[in-house]
């Protein structure tokens, strides 16, 4: 039987949650793997929301001069469907991932502090409902002499100043009401959580990892997450700080970003791409790492070039603080500047095709297996090739100038975030499936999913590339029809119906999979990594005794052996080390100690979205309340038994 | 980790805490770099109204800035006394940071009332407004270390007293007062002297 030891029940001031199972075990856990299911499932949630915002923009534009939405509601949504799908869909699924697989892959029993992690989870939840209750609470009023004689409707009510929140178009004189507010100080919330997973994930990595598991022996995605949290740490505090100034601009009357009071609106598109362009590589590596997870164990050989993906990872992490003026080549920025920003954007498509040449490396000649990840996998080599592609070009200033604020611009971000980013994410979601439930998705369904996704895909962001060229302008709510833009948006509209097909058929495949789907095998993929020497699901302890690594892809070379030509030849003992290893996995020999579930995390994170309204309602009882709130669970935290540590 | 079943891992040595302190701090010099950056920024700019160099009061700030320094002093007096497992000369040390931190915070407010008072208020002009967000983040640290620093004191009243090994341990804090310590002495010379 399985010995899980409770912990001690301390002298504490409250009392300790104990529930196991129901609504509170969730609420009050502090399990990695709980953590990241549940990430997994809001995220995806607002990844829902933000797509039915994006529908909503192509039903618009299926017609000219359509007025299915005014041009108040398609500036809000516009701006919600980037923020979402930046902020609440694609950050927070990546922090699903490195949540339930970071310890796994070093074989740890948690990250670094349990607690923390609950913290960053509750803290994105409450950031994301307090961006979203701006439907309800917020306001966007016309601006002066603007375009807007009717009422604003609750769908317009939204932030409407574009993700990118240009000042002085998202100030209080051009974007009056509290709805940028909202968006301001929603993205303050969110990029908390965001930098206390990146302490929490840095710490993780450096502090946790099980013996032998030196730093070249790590999986690449654990490196990819490593190079995620350094990015997520250096960056955000810059759009922290900008977005402070945006707050003051808008509620306390100064004005660093405003012209007439002194202050220098590009230098708003410094730190907001100073922040941003690094956000991009936040978006992107996650996939990365996926992606050589998923190449080598499908095509059946180690990951060609390992070192080299690694470094070439923090290549592209490093490179990305230097390259941001490159969104700003149509402000009044100098021409040298201009060159420097072209070459530096150049410079970083090397260690991005050194990545690419591995990955192909690693298919070449191996014995693929073309199941649903390794599909996915495959989709977004060729995706991002083409998004990276057309992304070089916008490193030639003339052309870009051209580029700039057309759907080419679209065309090219989509390739690269939702061909790049997505693909590599539903790759992860179908290979670790597996694992997190222990039942079998549906390869069938699973392989429909990715076909339809991939031609809804093309067509949705294929033809953008001409429409920008053409000269179809971005962010705006319609064409005319003299423009002769008509066909190829009914085309893009289609293809967007296709994906939202794509991901009906993925959600049945999931929730039909994870009811009755057929149980996993063992080691379902005959993988690498040490997360599949564990059952599945993993056990809440993860490991019962911690693995002691001796190379890399350890539990691959537990299994095979090379033969002289360097081919691999399953061990003859390889069954018998799988059923011992189960057996093993779910029997721990010794007590485990593991942490305490707190309900202090989310106690703490509900303080903040009430400071959030407090500055947009001008309420010091709601300031009140919120501090009130943060210190006690910061006191309750602080005073929960300490030998758990954390 | 400090119990009996402890789950071997390879390590850097830093004790687990203490390097995510560290990897805190690292994201803090990137907010008041960002923070100072902006500032100087808008320090080169022609604005009008009035100035920062026609309300301050050098030989004031100096003074207050010496007692946030000699906080740091006591601060080490206090992970001294920890060391050598004095519980009551630690408390006493604790105690005295807090109220050197106290008496920073309580001049900086007499500082803010005072430009207030000659007309220099947030939104007189840009530099005005980079002046109160700088230093107003640099007292919101302040104000945090003290509440850090005055639980850590309550915790120390307590029976068992501290340990160099208990959660919210003194290390921690003292690392991030040292780091609110240093920066202030950046933006003393950023903001008052050049």
């Amino acid at each position: 039987m399985t010995k899980i030891l409770e912990p001690k029940k301390q002298n504490s001031i409250f009392r300790r949650p104990s529930s196991e199972t129901g609504i509170w075990s969730w609420i009050t856990t502090v399990d990695h793997k709980k953590i990241g299911i549940m990430y997994g499932y809001a995220a995806f949630f607002f990844l829902l929301i933000g797509g039915l915002e994006a529908l909503v923009l192509r039903i618009q534009l299926s017609q000219p001069d359509n007025n299915f939405l005014s041009a108040a509601e398609y500036n809000a949504m516009f701006t919600m469907h980037g923020t979402t799908m930046i902020f609440l869909a694609i950050m927070p699924i990546s922090a699903a991932f490195f949540n339930y697989l970071l310890p796994l892959q070093i074989g740890a029993r948690d990250v670094a502090f349990p607690r923390l992690n609950a913290l960053s989870f509750w803290i994105f939840i409450f950031g994301g409902i307090f961006l979203y209750s701006t439907f309800i609470f917020g306001t966007a009023g016309a601006p002066e002499g603007g375009y807007l004689d009717e009422e604003v409707s609750w769908l317009g009510s939204a932030p409407n100043g574009g993700w990118f929140g240009y000042q002085p178009n998202a100030g209080l004189k051009y974007s009056p009401g509290t709805a940028m507010d909202f968006w301001a100080l929603g993205l303050q919330i969110l990029g908390i959580a965001s930098l206390i997973s990146a302490f929490n994930f840095i710490t993780t990595i450096i502090n946790m990892r099980t013996k032998g598991m030196r730093f070249m022996r790590m999986p690449v995605f654990t490196w990819m997450t490593f190079a995620v949290s350094f990015l997520l740490a250096f960056s955000l505090p810059i759009i922290a700080i900008a977005l402070f100034y945006v707050t003051f601009d808008r509620n306390f009357g100064t004005s660093f970003f405003l012209v007439e009071g002194g202050g220098d609106p590009v230098l708003w598109q410094h730190l907001f791409w100073l922040f941003g362009h690094p956000e991009v590589y936040i978006l992107i590596l996650p996939a990365f790492g996926i992606v050589s997870e998923v190449l080598p164990t499908f095509s059946r050989k180690p990951l060609f070039g390992y070192a080299a993906i690694v470094f070439a990872g923090f290549g592209i992490a490093f490179i990305g603080f230097g390259v941001w003026a490159h969104h700003m080549f149509a402000s009044s920025i100098s021409t040298v500047a201009q060159a420097g920003f072209g070459l530096s954007t150049m410079v970083i498509a090397v260690p991005t095709g050194v990545k690419i040449f591995n990955w192909l490396g690693t298919i070449w000649g191996g014995k693929l297996k073309l199941n649903t990840p390794m599909l996915f996998s495959l989709g977004f080599i060729g995706m991002f090739v083409i998004g990276g592609l057309s992304g070089v070009t916008h490193s030639i200033v003339p052309a870009d100038t051209q580029q700039t604020d057309t759907y080419y611009i679209v065309a090219h971000f989509h390739y690269v975030l939702f061909g790049g980013a997505m693909f590599g994410i539903f790759s992860g979601l179908y290979y670790w499936f597996p694992k997190v439930w222990g039942k079998m998705y549906n390869e069938t369904l699973g392989k429909i999913h990715f076909w339809l996704m991939l031609i809804g895909f093309n067509l949705t962001f294929g033809p953008m590339h001409w429409l920008g060229l053409q000269g179809q302008v971005r962010r705006t709510w319609v064409y005319a029809k003299e423009t002769n833009l008509q066909f190829w948006n009914v085309i893009v509209t289609i293809g967007a119906f296709i994906i939202a097909l794509s991901i009906v058929v993925f959600m049945i495949n999931w929730i039909f999979s994870k009811r009755n789907g057929e149980k996993a095998p063992f080691d379902p993929w005959d993988a690498r990594t040490i997360e599949w020497s564990i059952p599945s699901p993993t056990p809440v302890w993860n490991f019962s005794t911690a693995p002691n690594v001796k190379s890399l892809d350890d539990f691959w070379h537990s299994k095979y052996d090379e033969d002289e030509e360097g081919r691999a030849v399953r061990k003859p003992t390889a069954d018998q080390l799988l059923i011992d290893l189960e057996e093993d996995g779910l029997n721990p020999k010794e007590e485990i100690i593991l942490p305490n579930p707190s309900y202090f995390p989310i106690v703490l994170a509900s303080g903040l979205p009430l400071l959030g309204y407090a500055v947009i309602f001008k309420s010091i009882a709601l300031a009140v309340v919120g501090v009130i709130l943060i210190l006690s669970g910061s006191f309750g935290w602080g005073t929960e038994p300490l030998e758990e540590g954390h | 980790m400090s119990t009996a079943h402890a789950y071997p891992h390879e390590d850097t040595g830093v004790e687990t805490r203490k390097l995510g302190m560290w990897v805190f701090l690292s994201t803090e010099i990137l907010f008041f770099g960002t923070l100072i950056t902006t500032f100087m920024i808008f320090k080169g700019k022609d604005f009008p109204g009035i100035k920062l160099t026609d309300v301050y009061d050098i030989p004031f700030t100096s003074i207050s800035s010496f007692v946030l320094l000699m906080s740091s002093l006591t601060m080490v007096l206090a992970h001294n006394a920890l060391e050598s497992d004095d519980q009551e000369k630690t408390r006493v040390w604790l105690l005295a940071t807090a109220m050197l931190g106290a008496v920073f915070l309580a001049g900086q407010i007499y500082e803010f009332t005072e430009f207030y008072h000659k007309g220099f208020e947030l939104d007189t002009n840009i530099f005005s407004s980079s002046f109160y967000v700088l230093t107003g983040f640099h007292g919101l640290h302040v104000f945090i270390g003290v509440v850090l620093l005055l639980s850590l004191w309550g915790i120390g009243q307590r029976q068992n007293g501290l340990t160099l090994e208990s959660g919210m341990n003194l290390e921690f804090v003292a690392l991030y007062w040292h780091f609110v310590d240093i920066v202030w002495i950046v933006l003393f010379t950023v903001v008052y002297l050049i």
